[in-house]
């Protein structure tokens, strides 16, 4: 489950959605399922949903977050749901 | 609105759901959910089987839960899992090992979409076997051994907590880690032939107290599928959703394709439809039913409780079979509650789970024989 994390996330590094996770798309936001470690794991908006799907092509988080656009007084909150999702390897840094 | 509130009022389609595909078992568990012995010749067909999972595939359901009946022993069994993993729905089927030679053990390490979830009821063969049938122990032991071997890594040991095994849970842990397998713990309902042995299988209310102190010491390492979550009113809430997705996250689709709001309620009162009439999207999405469920619920007479918002009244399979009202305590609330309620019921009249599959009445400590009698429909095909 998605909740808080206290792991550091790099927002200049470049990441992307782990290949073995599925995501469908939901009112509130969206459900992630990750196959390798079969866990389930919920987007609680819809604009971090498309901050998960503009990792990949994006040079880093930070750029996909202001792509999306996350205003700056709301990175924090985003920086701290991607260390969630990358402590449940729902997201893994691209190298 | 919090995640939970989304929930209640359902999604477009099931985070997962349970697929019985048989109600033939080679086994007579004596709490047995959906009261499987005999194959239901109305059963759904291959095609029609490969039609839902092409069903599912659309509406993005990551993966089903498919048990039975022991749903091995299907000819089509390891043909539908292909099926449905080729088909991006991920595969978590129960069984009781009967068919886990270490042949199947290697196909089913070699995949990353399948997963195995070994049934055990009891860390020791006399505690196992009272419920499952003589020799049921061996066999699920045997079925880890194989995928041990095969190094599936890490499948699930899946226990329901009874009276008998309650004291058994380090023991069940260590079974776990001895294999590198993951312990799974669920709770007994009164559905199926459930109802017959509910009274002297249920565990006593220290138990439950004991059950939810290891669990909560175990945190996410062990898990529940969230069956617990009455025991929240104890204090904390367990890791999980902790609620009831019936018909809001979660749905059972039967052997012969009927849907129902939750594996523990085959019952009439909760058939949402079938799928061989217009698929199973159309009864998701449309039952009257599960529109039904989907309201805001009244606390009944669990809304003044200050633990209410945590257990939510519990589990409404095991109101709606020990007889008592669904807006009412969950029969084991942790406040006692259920026990008062009960006490101004009569259980003689509780609804009858619908449809019994048993091949001969089921008792505990029943012993089944030592072969497969010829009337089985499983006769020669179970070893």
């Amino acid at each position: 489950m998605a909740c808080a994390a206290s792991t550091e996330f790099d927002l200049d590094a470049a990441w992307r959605l782990h290949p073995g996770v599925s995501v469908r798309p939901e009112r509130f936001g969206a459900l992630l399922y990750h196959f390798g470690t079969r866990r389930l794991s919920f987007l609680k908006s819809t604009a971090l949903l498309d901050v998960v799907q503009g990792l990949d092509a994006a040079p880093s988080a930070r750029v996909a977050c202001a792509t999306a656009g996350v205003p700056a007084g709301e990175l924090p909150t985003y920086q701290q749901a991607l260390a969630t999702l990358a402590a449940s390897q729902m997201v893994v840094e691209r190298s | 609105m919090k995640l939970v509130e989304q929930f209640q009022y359902g999604l477009d389609a099931p985070i997962c759901l349970t697929w019985e595909l048989t109600y033939a078992c080679n086994l007579a568990c004596t709490h047995c959910l959906s009261s499987s012995g005999r194959r239901d010749p109305r059963e759904l067909s291959t095609a029609e089987c490969q039609a839902v999972i092409d069903e599912l595939e659309r509406m993005q359901v990551f993966y089903v839960n498919i048990g039975g009946g022991e749903p091995t022993v299907r000819s089509d069994f390891w043909d539908l899992v292909d099926y449905a993993t080729a088909h991006h729905v991920g595969v978590k089927f129960s069984t009781n090992g009967v068919k886990i030679t270490p042949a199947i053990a290697a196909r089913l390490a070699a995949s990353d979409y399948v997963d195995v979830q070994v049934s055990l009821d009891g860390a020791t063969a006399d505690v196992n076997d009272a419920v499952r049938g003589a020799g049921s122990y061996a066999t699920a032991r045997r079925a880890m051994d194989n995928l041990a071997a095969a190094g599936f890594g890490q499948f699930k040991i899946s226990v329901v907590v009874t009276r008998h095994n309650a004291g058994q849970l380090d023991e069940f842990k260590a079974i776990a880690d001895g294999y590198g397998a993951q312990l799974r713990l669920t709770r007994l309902r009164p559905s199926g032939r459930g109802a017959d042995v509910w009274d002297d299988l249920h565990p006593t209310a220290a138990q439950q107290r004991a059950l939810y102190d290891w669990l909560l010491d175990h945190g996410e390492g062990v898990l529940t599928g969230d069956s617990f979550f009455h025991l929240a009113g104890y204090g904390e809430s367990l890791p999980g959703l902790n609620l009831c997705g019936a018909g809001r996250v979660v749905c059972l689709i039967d052997p012969v394709g009927d849907v129902y709001a939750c594996p523990f309620a085959i019952h009439d009162n909760f058939l949402a439809g079938n799928v061989r009439d217009a698929g199973f999207d159309k009864v998701w999405r449309e039952s009257e039913l599960f529109a039904d469920l989907r309201r805001p619920q009244s606390g009944g007479a669990c809304a003044s409780c200050s633990a209410f918002d945590s257990c939510r009244g519990g589990c409404m399979a095991a109101k709606f079979f020990t007889g008592l009202p669904l807006d009412g305590p969950d029969p084991e609330c942790v406040r006692g509650h259920g026990e008062t309620a009960l006490s101004t019921v009569d259980g003689a009249r509780a609804p009858r789970p619908s449809g019994d599959h048993s091949r001969v009445p089921v008792t505990i400590g029943r012993r089944p024989p030592e072969r497969a009698c010829d009337e089985s429909p499983l006769a020669g095909i179970t070893h």
